[in-house]
């Protein structure tokens, strides 16, 4: 199955923000939901068939341009199955455009047993761009083996790549370099910096970069665990506020809402409309 | 190319710091994950195909492409998301550079160099090729970690270096892919993360009291 999505996402010159562009085809089906209340626009990716499933190739483009606020969500996670044997690995490029604000959050991608798939993500920030890009994977459903996955992520900011990161995943090679037996893993980048972090635990770490920009990356035995770390942390307002990003070890753990539904909503509030 | 400067370049006696660093491996062993020969083995592979991979490929880019050392710099920096990282690997290129400075004429390198490609701008001096460099940057990712098992464990340093063995083939495959994508633009260059080495070098670098630097 081949697929094309495109969100464009503009100002409307009256402090908002309007979709030019919201058009997709099965299984990406993009859906504009939520009020306009707020300057942003929140679309959510539903998923016209299963999959993505073997020799499926698609692709997800993005653009928001000056003084738009866009949110990305998905409604279900992405579940990668085995589908046909002998047909190339799945494939979803993800091309992203950003002189706005994004918020990039859809929910896990889940690695199937027998699945072989690639996830290639490309983000281009112009200065005084904001970005909130959120990757969580899954290895496995419930007590089986991680399918194949590898996920290749490139973000850039004003010319420059700020982030490149790889990882890959398989039935095979548990390593305490990598995953160890953790099964669940999520990273959340955001440009220009987190309003807030935490302190380092052996199992999550809020990382500024060598750029204008911060990694907070999670792993746990399964999403809830990483869910619980990384839903409350929200982009810092402005540029700016990039400075918040040297100091995340002044929060603590325990200054962390310990409710993830109701980080979530606070999440709401903050700079993704 | 040389045999013995490629033994040189690669000894784990080079005074260049080495010794100071478990390449990840103290905050793992502090956090459970590895307490045997076996764990070990898993780290070690784990380590060698995703920052060893990325290492390699940089020094035998470094050693290839002398004029374009500040951009292969900015791609590890893009690499290492792990401020502590990215510290322990400059220091370890300040030391390398200083070690090379005694052994072979090293050109002006600018500011401070990364560990991989401080690697490749000595094997570059020293004569060597980017696949020598490849190899040694492979190597040194996993020997380095291998004996710092041997202190933080107690393990048995026969067995060690039994396992040091088993993965030199792993080694050389990876040197060898290195090697091949030398050329090709900065952002293609291999990016092989490992979030727990991230993670544990974050935790690590908060700890009062830890028998190495990184």
């Amino acid at each position: 199955m081949r697929a094309v999505a495109r969100i464009v996402a503009e100002a409307d010159g009256r402090g908002g923000t309007r979709l030019a562009v919201l058009r997709g085809e099965s299984p990406l089906l993009p859906r504009r939901t939520g009020g306009r209340g707020g300057g942003g626009v929140t679309v959510h990716l539903v998923g016209g068939a299963a999959g993505p499933l073997r020799g499926d190739d698609l692709r997800v483009e993005v653009a928001v341009g000056a003084g738009a606020r866009l949110t990305v969500r998905s409604v279900a996670a992405q579940l990668v199955l085995p589908g046909r044997a002998g047909l190339p690995a799945s494939r979803l490029d993800i091309r992203a455009e950003v002189a706005g604000t994004l918020c990039w959050l859809p929910e896990p991608l889940i690695a199937a047993a027998g699945c072989d798939h690639v996830t290639n993500t490309r983000v281009d920030i112009a200065e005084g761009g904001v970005v909130l890009w959120r990757e969580d994977l899954v290895c496995g459903r419930h007590a089986e083996p991680s399918g194949t996955v590898r996920l290749s992520t490139t973000i850039r900011y004003a010319g420059s790549t700020l982030y490149r990161h790889d990882l890959s995943v398989g039935p095979d090679g548990r390593s305490a370099a990598v995953l160890g037996d953790f099964r669940a893993l999520g990273a959340l980048i955001a440009v220009p910096g987190l309003a807030e972090g935490f302190a380092p635990t052996d199992r999550a770490a809020v990382m500024p970069l060598a750029g204008p920009g911060v990694l907070a990356t999670a792993v746990g035995e399964d999403i809830r665990e990483v869910r619980a770390v990384l839903d409350p942390l929200r982009a810092a307002e402005r540029p700016d506020d990039a400075r918040a990003a040297d100091r995340p070890a002044n929060a603590t753990a325990a200054e962390r809402p310990a409710d993830a539904r109701a980080a979530e909503r606070q999440a709401e509030t903050a700079t993704c409309g | 190319m040389s045999l013995a400067t490629l033994l040189v370049l690669a000894d784990g006696r080079l005074p260049a710091g080495g010794h100071a660093h478990s390449g990840g491996l103290e905050a793992q062993v502090a956090a459970g994950r590895v307490g045997d020969l076996d764990d070990l083995a898993g780290f070690l592979r784990g380590k060698l195909r995703t920052s060893g991979l990325v290492a390699a490929a940089f020094a035998a880019a470094a050693c290839r492409r002398p004029g374009e050392w500040a951009a292969l710099d900015d791609g590890i920096d893009a690499r290492t998301p792990s401020p502590a990282l990215r510290k322990a690997s400059r220091a370890q290129g300040r030391a390398l550079l200083r070690a090379g400075r005694a052994m072979w004429p090293l050109p002006s390198v600018g500011r401070e160099a990364h560990q991989p490609t401080a690697l490749g701008i000595l094997a570059r001096a020293g004569g060597l090729g980017p696949g020598e460099a490849a190899v040694a940057a492979a190597h040194g990712v996993i020997t380095g970690a291998a004996s710092a098992a041997v202190r933080l464990l107690g393990l048995d340093p026969y067995a060690v270096h039994g396992l040091i063995a088993r993965l030199a083939p792993d080694c050389d495959r990876i040197a060898t892919e290195a090697a091949r994508r030398a050329d090709e633009p900065v952002d293609d260059l291999p990016a092989a993360g490992a979030p727990l080495l991230d993670i544990g070098a974050e935790h690590h670098a908060t700890w009062e009291v830890r028998l190495f630097a990184s």
